[in-house]
């Protein structure tokens, strides 16, 4: 509704309102990224050069996040695979000789290894 | 137990250091010994806000660094005894502040006076960082723009995560809002945040809201405290700020609730 009004009226909205929602947004963003761990950023570089090795991947496709989910936090790991286009066996670091292993399922319920228990 | 007071607020020109001099002012007046310093290393002003410009002989990194006494050092207010003021040095090397330095002196601060002021530097520098790092209390100073309320929220998250309180896992600093320069007149036109506005965003406790005043600039024209200047509408709001600072209830002045739009009241907030 209000967002209609806005469209129809737009010099309805005066300037505190836009001042306050602008600030919303951007400090909604600030807050997030701030209780961020340092090592998000070279966490997210390494991961793109494992995964580069196997399937063509540009850095835009991953993204590393820490959430909260109740009492646990949550790293999130995202890998956007364009067309799961594998590289030729040849160029990988290393060719896979283990036998299949089950994919590790990720549990938000249970505290991940990784996060330090309090209390 | 004295408590350390921080005056901070990430933006330069909210009013810090007008403010650092109108609470230690106001506490004084309340009969609190307090001491005002000036953590602005290089840039020394609460002197002449503070009007003992001409009395300074030594100064803070004077004393870190053992060339000279606390007591050498404290200015003693002419107009109330139980207000001290401890100037900075006007040093380049803002690096001067060392941690340790600053921890001694204001354990030995600590001994004698009941509130500890502490005015912070614009920016989250090492001055900034070092003058809000010990603090028990932050009475973080804002104006209604968008600007200041988001430096403020960067204050807080620091506050939160680079304090001695948050190193140490102690109970966190407490933190308050004040709110200075308010104009009721550009709120109520919807040219300017209003206080309802700006503790929703930062949501932390109001501890006053200061109106654009005359008499600031007046205070800081003639060296005076403007909570010294009781009769004006900013030391009004100071001396109630500080009356809920030590615990007291006081009604707050010059914020009428918003006045909202015939459109807004018909159309509800939706």
């Amino acid at each position: 509704m209000r967002r209609l009004l806005d469209l129809l009226f737009p010099e309805r909205r005066n300037s505190a309102v836009i001042a306050k929602d602008r600030l919303k947004i951007v400090l909604a963003h600030e807050r997030a990224s701030r209780d961020a761990p340092d090592f998000l950023p070279a966490l997210q570089k390494e991961l793109l050069e494992v995964v580069a090795r196997y399937v063509e991947i540009r850095s835009d496709m991953i993204r590393v996040n820490v959430g909260q989910s109740g009492d646990t936090s949550l790293l999130e790991i995202n890998v956007e695979i364009d067309g799961a286009k594998a590289k030729p066996v040849k160029n990988r670091a290393a060719p896979v000789t283990r036998p299949p292993q089950p994919t590790p399922r990720f549990e938000p319920e249970a505290a991940a290894p990784w996060v330090k228990q309090s209390g | 137990m004295a408590r350390v007071i921080v005056l901070t607020s990430g933006k330069g020109g909210v009013g810090k250091t007008t403010s650092a001099a109108a609470i230690a002012a106001g506490l004084a007046l309340r009969g609190k010994r307090t001491v005002v310093i000036d953590f602005d290393v290089g840039l020394r002003n609460l002197d002449l806000v503070m009007g003992c410009e001409r009395r300074v002989v030594f100064d803070f990194i004077n004393v870190i660094n053992g060339d000279a006494k606390l007591n050498q050092a404290l200015i003693k207010d002419k107009r109330n005894d139980n207000l001290y003021i401890f100037p900075t040095s006007q040093t380049r090397d803002k690096e001067a502040l060392k941690r340790d330095g600053v921890e001694r002196v204001l354990e030995e601060l600590k001994e004698n006076f009941d509130y500890i002021v502490c005015d912070s530097p614009a920016g989250i520098e090492h001055g900034a960082i070092t003058a809000l790092y010990f603090a028990d209390s932050a009475i973080v100073v804002t104006n209604p723009e968008v600007s200041s309320v988001r430096d403020s929220d960067r204050i807080l998250g620091i506050l939160a995560s680079k304090s001695r309180r948050a190193e140490h896992n102690l109970e966190p600093v407490d933190v308050h809002l004040l709110l200075t320069r308010y104009s009721l007149e550009r709120v109520k036109k919807g040219e300017m945040l209003s206080v309802e506005d700006v503790k929703e965003i930062l949501s932390i406790p109001l501890l006053g809201v200061i109106p654009e005043s005359e008499s600031v600039l007046r205070a800081s024209n003639t060296g005076t405290p403007v909570a010294f200047d009781g009769e004006s509408p900013a030391g009004r709001a100071y001396l109630d700020a500080v009356a809920r600072f030590v615990g007291e209830q006081r009604e707050m002045r010059f914020v009428q609730p918003e006045r909202r739009s015939i459109f807004r009241t018909l159309f509800g907030r939706a």
